[in-house]
């Protein structure tokens, strides 16, 4: 195939049609602190091999990936080599929704175990197909809220929620009428579910809860539920590392109505951005207001087990601009991965790795109070992540230990400006506990 | 297709029985033909007070979903509850079993809704 690039003319023609200067101007949405400003450090056009080469030495100089106690919604994990290996299979690397889907037995079934798992893990009645990832979950599940109750228009979210599922969420409901109050937290680092009770009146759609919150804080499933009886507000649960439900009591037993998850953090790989996935779950009373696909069992018309997309009239190839959602795709190959992560660790495996989480972040809290003068930034009972306050600029101190090979944690003042020195640290199976008192020993030399 | 003369129909093929300040809303079996099988129907809450001409629930069959409205102002004051058990019942009883919901209006409000007399439907549905 022969390939001509434009010349300027052509370039000048189709920026005057769209009534641009210059291509740049296409990229002024994106912020010019994140826009690159000078050519790709790559030398002059040459051959592939030698390209590659160029490459992969400068990818080895790169101390990224030596030691992470990144979280903050995404997870590492140790990922067995069977689940790649048994997910790369042919037979599931196809098209990503078939336009036949019966014929799709197998793909069908994985999707039915995912949903089955995922109700199991979180005690919910159903779990669709799957959606993109926790944060458009979140705003899925209030417009979900929205149709079950058209009246209500007060959206009451914990200050805990994520800040980026935040953000999308606000996005969502920015064009309409629902209206965001945020519950703070209190010195625990939990929700102030007494503020929440004084909040809520007829007019109070939700209350988004994240179980585990962004701070690591786990929070009072049971009061919250407690402060939500006897109103009609809808509980909606978040999650974003579900490997915790390895220990923690499900939300689908505290009463929540709907529940939203990552289960980026059941076997995923990080690759920068992602992919991540998103789990929707909700009580059966719901089910029609159900974004998503959802893969149903039955049988065909010799009697045999069928897997089948069954409630398809949610969705807007039937009910046109009535839909539930504009979702009628998923990720499909992602959750396969979940669905082979979670066959192999089983019922005790998904039990023992959150006690390894919760261990060794429980080790970590124990060594910085011994070893350290660094103080924890809340007082609540945490998972494997919490924040910590350091006496310095912590972006520089992040970027510091960069360049010996260690990620130290999520920098909080991306998300407040004004928050200079906290840091949130998460702790999983993949850290040794060499690994950790190194991070201790850092720390210690701070404070 | 069967039309009974005791009721008043509308455009978007529902049937209304009237009685004193006492309206029951169903479908007409012209309409559930057309559906075909009736998997499941959406009722409103009872107590729910509704504008004239609003949505106050919907059917669902194998293949559609339709709105069901009702053309005027009232409040829902009993729903069928069977039909969340048997949907069906809208195919097979469309004129009885299958009712929908009872609402209570004001019937000064019924010469404002337009609303068709059994002769007048026929013709409505032949017209096509």
């Amino acid at each position: 195939m022969r390939y001509f690039p434009n010349d300027q003319d052509t370039n000048q023609a189709m920026l005057n049609k769209i009534g641009v200067d210059q291509v740049s101007d296409l990229f002024t949405s994106i912020p010019k602190s994140i826009q690159l400003d000078r050519p790709l450090d790559i030398s002059a056009p040459r051959s592939e091999f030698s390209l590659l080469k160029e490459l992969k030495e400068k990818a080895s100089s790169y101390p990224v990936g030596h030691s992470s106690f990144l979280g903050g919604g995404v997870y590492r994990r140790f990922i067995p080599a069977a689940v790649g290996a048994l997910a790369s299979r042919a037979e599931f690397l196809t098209a990503y929704t078939p336009y036949q889907p019966e014929i799709s037995q197998g793909s069908l079934q994985a999707m039915f175990e995912f949903q089955s798992l995922l109700t199991l893990l979180t005690g919910m009645d159903v779990a669709n197909a799957s959606m993109y990832e926790a944060a458009s979950g979140v705003a899925e599940a209030v417009m979900m809220a929205s149709r079950i109750r058209p009246k209500a228009k007060k959206v009451l979210v914990s200050a805990g929620l994520h800040p980026e599922y935040l953000e999308v969420l606000k996005t969502y409901l920015a064009p309409g009428d629902l209206q965001l109050v945020q519950v703070p937290v209190t010195p625990s680092g939990q929700t102030d579910l007494e503020a929440l009770a004084n909040l809520l009146d007829s007019d109070s759609l939700c209350s988004i809860l994240q179980v585990i919150n962004f701070f690591g804080v786990i929070e009072d499933q049971a009061k919250h539920q407690q402060a939500l009886e006897g109103s009609k507000t809808l509980n909606i649960s978040v999650m974003s590392d579900l490997s915790a439900l390895g220990l923690l009591k499900p939300p689908g037993d505290f009463g929540a109505d709907i529940f939203v998850g990552e289960a980026q953090s059941l076997g995923l790989p990080l690759s920068y951005g992602g992919p991540n996935l998103g789990v929707f779950a909700c009580k059966n009373a719901y089910l029609r207001k159900m974004p998503g696909r959802l893969v149903g069992l039955s049988e065909d018309t010799h009697g045999k087990r069928a897997f089948c997309l069954t409630l398809s009239t949610r969705e807007q190839h039937i009910r046109r601009e009535k839909a539930t959602s504009n979702i009628c795709s998923n990720q499909a190959h992602c959750a396969l991965w979940v669905t082979i992560y979670l066959s192999l660790l089983g019922e005790q495996g998904i039990r023992e790795l959150a006690e390894l989480n919760l261990g060794l972040a429980d080790y970590a809290a124990t060594q910085i109070s011994e070893k350290t003068r660094i103080k924890r930034r809340f007082t609540g009972s945490v998972y494997n992540e919490f924040v910590l306050d350091l006496p310095c600029n912590a972006t520089l101190w992040i970027d510091k230990l960069m360049q010996e090979g260690i990620l130290a944690g999520v920098d909080l003042s991306r998300f407040d400006q004004s928050d200079e020195g906290g840091l949130l640290v998460c702790f999983t199976e993949t850290n040794s506990k060499e690994e950790i008192d190194l991070l201790v020993s850092k720390l210690g030399e701070l404070a | 297709m069967e039309v009974r003369a005791e009721l008043n129909y509308t455009e978007e093929h529902e049937w209304i029985l009237i009685e004193g300040n006492q309206a029951t809303l169903g479908i007409t079996d012209f309409a559930q033909d057309k559906l075909g099988d009736v998997v499941f129907v959406e009722l409103p809450e009872e107590g729910t007070l509704i504008e004239a001409n609003e949505v106050v629930g919907n059917i669902e069959s194998v293949k559609a979903v339709s709105e069901i409205f009702f053309p005027l102002s009232g409040e829902i004051v009993s729903v069928n509850k069977d039909l969340e058990e048997e949907p069906e019942l809208i195919n097979t009883s469309p004129y009885e079993e299958g009712w929908i919901t009872k609402i209570q209006i004001e019937p000064a409000d019924i010469s404002e809704a337009s609303l068709m007399n059994a002769e007048e439907y026929q013709a409505f549905c032949a017209a096509g």
